[in-house]
């Protein structure tokens, strides 16, 4: 007489057994009482046996209480009553399926690193590993892409939506003369693939926004901030707070640089140090307040430093330590830091926990803070018909390198002095010329605008709208942006 | 399938990730189960019981006689098991080509993503019944009225 015997069926595979938690065959072996169940339910087979008709390494099958691995496995003989249960191994594991390797190349290359005790060839492993996204390719992030590309970091990707300009090539060392006008990464990718072609380098050319920071962002291990204006600054560390991703953070000024880790567990944020922004104006940025041009060689190496050091897990790494270098006195000085318990970002009860408009806390209102009179706008179709009538008149577009590369008016006299350039060079222009100041949307024109007229110009206009307006209304083959 | 439950229970998990970091943890999900939504009762941590301890820092397993005590113990409470939890440290809440070959269809796999110690990203995951992929499943968290 054939032996019945019940089989258990896990919660999980159900669904190909007819939703029954127990079926019952008839058989002498294991084996065979398996061989029905998946006869019967074909699509059991797949989820139990591999393709060469063994078992997967993650089923397990019991009888009684019993793993039949350790009684004769599928022979194992059965009794009348037994419960065979089908018991699913549940593993995994972070990606490992390809193991990290070097080629005879990368090993000479990296050999001053493999002879490291603190290194050798496991260190180098998880620089490979390591995913490093450093926020501008500027003066800080010159010096770090060439160290962290130099030293192997296997996926290093890049934020900056700027031009090479001419003022760039004072420290920022990663461009040539040749670079000038050309896009920041495209001149970046060329010279660190150049240095190191077994790194794999992702250029991101955009302005980081609090929309497509946290996206950004998650497919990193380690985020570099070597941006120069505060809204960013609070930016990045929000993010990478909100994300639990350290954020190794440098910036300079003039003889001065900065250096610390933020966002780390257990360490303090950004927010910690600073609650609160600087009023508007009040702290002046390179482009206003000038900086060394070496400055930035020394900072951002310290910033690679300490990027390598936490990708290779080693040494004391500057979380809860604020290091300022001094390069007229030439002295490096050490603050602590702590966490704030009321910080409302990384403290225990945080009122941020989403991405603001970090223009609108750093007080950068978009809004004209200038009114001007009624007869110092012109609109772009009066302006069209002054030019066509021969008027000579100069035009000052105030608006970035970047947005000129996208869309200029042509066929006029105009000069581009950024916003910020322009008290510096307000010489270039003369005070008896018919001068037309324009922006993107005539916000920025207008305080330009102002800063002319303190200075003693009085021919002036603002153009309505900017190129936007004149976009819609003269030339529409002119891009808006 | 939507996995539903409580602030408490993705707590639950965030700690104990960011406790056993740098190694992997992992555990349970107990609760009901119905055509499209699953809802979490209890979180059971689990011993990670892979073979190599040293590798526990990228490797998980939950030994089977675990599971056949919380099966039995959830059947007992008229529950069944939802799925299962286990943390990333330093990777992606996604689940690897490791995770892939081990999974079962039907379970829930909930995924902690830990960035240097602590809990980042949290995502679900269901393995697609002829094994080439996986779905992402919906996670509401909310309190229990």
């Amino acid at each position: 007489m054939a032996n019945r015997v019940t089989v258990l069926v896990p919660t999980a595979l159900r669904q190909f057994a007819n939703n029954q938690e127990t079926v019952s065959y008839d058989g002498d072996t294991v084996g065979a009482i398996l061989n029905s169940l998946t006869t019967e339910y074909g699509e059991l087979r797949q989820h139990l046996y591999r393709e060469n008709g063994q078992l997967r390494n993650f089923v397990n099958i019991y009888l009684n209480d019993e793993d039949i691995r350790y009684l004769e496995k599928a022979n194992t003989p059965v009794a009348d009553g037994d419960t065979v249960t089908i018991v699913p191994a549940i593993a995994g594991g972070t990606a490992t399926e390809e193991p990290i390797t070097f080629s005879s190349e990368e090993i000479g290359r990296y050999s001053r690193h493999l002879i490291m005790p603190e290194v050798t060839i496991e260190g180098q492993k998880k620089l490979k590993a390591a995913r490093v996204l450093m926020i501008g390719a500027g003066g800080l992030g010159a010096p770090m892409g060439l160290y962290l590309a130099a030293a192997g970091i296997g996926h290093l990707g890049i934020v900056d939506s700027d031009l090479v300009d001419d003022s760039n090539l004072q420290r920022q060392v990663t461009y040539t003369t040749a670079d000038i006008g050309v896009p920041k990464l495209t001149a970046t990718k060329r010279r660190l693939s150049g240095l190191n072609p077994h790194i794999e380098i992702t250029t991101h050319e955009m302005r980081l926004t609090s929309e497509n920071a946290l996206e950004l962002f998650k497919d990193y291990d380690i985020i570099a901030d070597g941006t120069d204006n505060f809204p960013t600054r609070y930016l990045v560390n929000d993010a990478c707070v909100l994300l639990g991703k350290p954020n190794v953070y440098a910036s300079i000024f003039r003889f001065e640089g900065q250096v610390s880790i933020f966002g780390a567990a257990d360490g303090p944020c950004y927010r910690c140090l600073y609650p609160e922004p600087p009023p508007p104006g009040l702290v002046p940025s390179c482009a206003e307040g000038g900086v060394l041009g070496v400055l930035p060689g020394i900072v951002g190496a310290l910033q690679a430093a300490e990027v390598i050091k936490l990708a290779l897990g080693i040494g004391e790494p500057l979380i809860g330590r604020l290091l300022r270098f001094d390069a007229l006195k030439m002295q490096f000085r050490e603050y602590k830091l702590r966490r704030d318990p009321d910080c409302p970002v990384c403290g225990p009860n945080p009122t941020i926990t989403g991405l603001i408009d970090y223009d609108e806390f750093c007080g950068i209102t978009l809004t004209p803070e200038v009114n001007l009179k009624a007869q110092q706008e012109i609109t772009p179709v009066e302006l069209k018909q002054n030019l066509d009538a021969g008027e000579r008149i100069v035009i000052v577009d105030v608006r970035e390198p970047h947005e000129w590369a996208i869309s200029k008016i042509e066929n006029a006299d105009v000069r581009f002095i950024p916003l910020g350039d322009l008290p510096a060079r307000m010489h270039e222009l003369n005070t008896a010329d018919e001068i037309v100041m324009q922006c993107r949307s005539g916000v920025r024109s207008a305080k330009g605008l102002a800063i002319l007229q303190e200075a003693g110009f009085r021919k002036l206009k603002n153009l309505t709208g900017g190129i936007l307006a004149w976009s819609d209304t003269v030339d529409s083959t002119v891009a808006k942006y | 399938m939507r996995v539903i439950w409580t602030p408490e229970h993705q707590e639950q998990i965030a700690r104990h990730s960011e406790a056993g970091y740098p190694n992997e943890i992992c555990g349970f999900l107990l609760g009901t189960q119905t055509t499209d939504a699953k809802t979490v009762l209890e979180v059971v941590p689990a011993e990670n019981s892979w073979a190599a301890p040293e590798e526990h820092h990228r490797r998980f397993q939950i030994a089977p006689d675990v599971f056949l005590r919380e099966e039995r113990r959830a059947r007992e409470a008229g529950w069944t098991i939802l799925g299962f939890y286990h943390s990333h440290p330093n990777h992606p809440a996604r689940p690897s080509e490791t995770d892939r070959e081990a999974a079962w269809p039907g379970y829930s796999y909930l995924i902690q993503a830990v960035q240097h110690g602590r809990a980042a990203e949290i995502h679900s995951w269901q393995l697609r019944n002829d094994r080439s992929g996986y779905d992402e499943e919906e996670i509401i968290t909310r309190s229990l009225a």
